[in-house]
């Protein structure tokens, strides 16, 4: 137990670091993300410039900070989202049964047949390119996930004996849902969040790197890999760092919510 | 053989749910999407929207539209391309082989190497290891693939220029030359797989290896080596037999990501071209016919699992 909470306080930590230095950005950035400065094109890391700059002179630590931070927002806002219409969904689905549970679980199953990439490629397609149908492309793609991740414990909760004694003392559904049901949920919940976000993130960056996220000038870490890669033999930095941002953010939230999930499964303490 | 008949009857469900998903993409489009389409190359004339608009059938009704639309998808043809008026099956078959051929190394690689890596980590079970392990298997699960083909062309231009690995050639045509440029993007694109399934692995030979059958086999003097690969293996493939069938969802998506880093001129190539160009019919043929073939593939990973478990055919239900 004591190295397990050790292990959860330690990625938590790490999590709340990449967190913190991505929403506050505006504060801790050095530079003005895309402020120019053509005499200092291309530089490697050096005391002025941390991460070094990149091909127009802009300063690549700024513009990692911010890009995470617009990469950040965009995957939480999908990833809510996702979380609020798969959840309600998955919870209808087991709490009613029956003919609700087989409709709403088809068309679940429909989206999912999806390859994630391409259904997002396909929405982007339809909506155009940007940061606000990137966020709504990885919702679609993500709500039956949520819904079928959440349906199997939503089905348990819902036949313990305590939502039957709620029924049986004349608890509504509603309050059944909202107070027996969501609240024994949370940590099933907030695991499988953080791995999501972790997900979305890379899914994020991919789409902003095949240019159909978030658009240039904003700085998003997708798009500085793209651009960096074109001048990669000359000056390696805006890639390599951009890239490496990616991974630290995914890495941090997908660790806190494998963490997270042996700290509260007691099932699975011992064996992974 | 319910459990066969069960899932064949999802299988059709999901395919036409999939058919009338991929057959509303063009008519959801917000706004007029034949002027949409027509903007990216031409001036848009009433005329022209109204002759593009008649090619399409999208002056008919809904449910004809649809209708003749499945017609030809299953009578193998899946429209043609707005702008060279190809049949898209063409455009498709052209552009096929190379992320077939990606995908195939990919899962080779991450799943070849996943078995004897999932089985040596089961063995080595320790606190120390299990550390490392956890992080490697979070980061293999984690990194950017196209970041990692990026970083890896770096090194390899840096130490080795003038080695050709961007591109692609047929396999027919040069079998060294199409491995060499194909070995870089199948294992950025194989490593959270490998990831991923040497983690999956190692957790089911942990548990097949706490079974009475295991105990059994060790109390009447089975060699260690067979008890791990016979005994233990046997029962734990069969998570990672599922698992592989969900990867190739995965495989196709990332395609598209490391197929641009790569300049491999597959589907990726293919849909992100017929993106810029806004030729949508190419886009949706191209994401009906990868959906289906992951459908497909998924459908004969579910019989291959009722093969390899007996207890699945009948007990398995719902």
């Amino acid at each position: 137990m004591k190295r397990h909470s050790l292990v959860l306080q330690l990625s938590g930590a790490f999590l709340a670091l990449v967190l913190l230095s991505a929403l506050l950005a505006p504060l801790i950035s050095p530079f003005d993300p895309l402020a120019q400065n053509i005499m200092a094109r291309m530089r490697g890391p050096e005391l002025a410039h941390w991460l070094g700059t990149d091909q127009f002179g802009r300063d690549i630590l700024s513009r990692v900070l911010y890009g995470l931070r617009a990469s950040l927002i965009v995957s939480s806002a999908a990833v809510a989202l996702a979380l609020l219409l798969g959840g309600t969904l998955g919870v209808m689905a087991a709490y009613y049964r029956g003919l609700t549970d087989r409709i709403v679980m088809r068309v679940m199953d429909v989206l999912f047949a999806f390859p994630v990439m391409l259904l997002a490629i396909g929405i982007i397609a339809m909506l155009g390119p940007g940061a606000m149908p990137t966020a709504i492309a990885i919702a679609v793609v993500y709500t039956p996930i949520f819904a079928r991740l959440i349906r199997g414990p939503a089905m348990v909760i819902a036949e313990s004996d305590y939502v039957l004694s709620a029924r049986a003392v004349g608890a509504g559904d509603m309050r059944i849902i909202t107070r027996h049901i969501l609240p024994n949920l949370s940590s099933v919940i907030l695991v499988q969040t953080s791995l999501m976000l972790s997900a979305a993130i890379l899914v994020e960056a991919s789409l902003s790197f095949l240019g159909l996220g978030t658009q240039p000038p904003e700085p998003s870490l997708g798009t500085m890999l793209s651009e960096g890669r074109n001048f990669l033999l000359l000056s390696p930095w805006s890639a390599v760092f951009s890239g490496l941002a990616i991974l630290i953010a995914a890495f941090a939230l997908n660790l806190f919510g494998d963490v997270l999930r042996d700290t509260l499964d007691p099932r699975l303490r011992g064996n992974r | 053989m319910s459990y066969i008949r069960e899932r064949a009857l999802d299988l059709v469900i999901v395919l036409f749910g999939v058919s009338i998903i991929t057959f509303m993409m063009i008519r959801l489009i917000p706004g007029d999407a034949v002027a949409i389409m027509l903007g990216a190359n031409t001036e848009v004339t009433p005329e022209r929207v109204a002759e593009i608009r008649a090619r399409l059938g999208l002056d008919q009704p809904l449910l004809s539209q649809y209708l003749t639309w499945v017609s030809g998808v299953l009578t193998g043809n899946l429209g043609e391309s707005i702008w060279t008026r190809r049949p898209v099956t063409q455009e498709i078959a052209a552009h096929v082989w190379p992320t077939l051929q990606l995908g195939i190394l990919a899962l080779a690689m991450g799943a070849g190497l996943a078995l004897p890596l999932g089985v040596t980590m089961a063995r080595l079970r320790g606190q120390g290891f299990d550390i490392g392990l956890r992080i490697g298997s979070v980061v293999g699960l984690t990194i950017p693939s196209f970041w990692l083909g990026i970083m890896m062309i770096l090194l390899l231009t840096s130490f080795a220029p003038g080695l050709q690995v961007l591109g692609y050639v047929p396999f027919f045509e040069d079998p060294l030359g199409n491995l060499a440029r194909l070995a870089l993007p199948a294992f950025a694109l194989a490593l959270p797989i490998l990831a991923h399934l040497s983690r999956l692995l190692r957790s089911a030979m942990l548990d097949a290896l706490q079974q009475d059958y295991v105990r059994t086999a060790r109390a009447k003097g089975v060699p260690e080596s067979q008890v791990l690969f016979v005994h233990a293996l046997r029962n734990a493939l069969i998570p990672f037999v599922t698992s592989v069938g969900i990867m190739t969802g995965y495989l196709l998506g990332g395609a598209i990501v490391v197929e641009q880093v790569f300049a491999i001129p597959g589907l990726g190539r293919l849909i992100l071209g017929a993106i810029s160009e806004r030729n949508y019919p190419l886009v949706q043929a191209t994401i009906l016919v990868v959906t289906v073939s992951f459908v497909l593939i998924n459908f004969a990973v579910d019989m291959l699992y009722a093969v390899i478990d007996p207890r699945i055919r009948e007990a398995r239900r719902g």
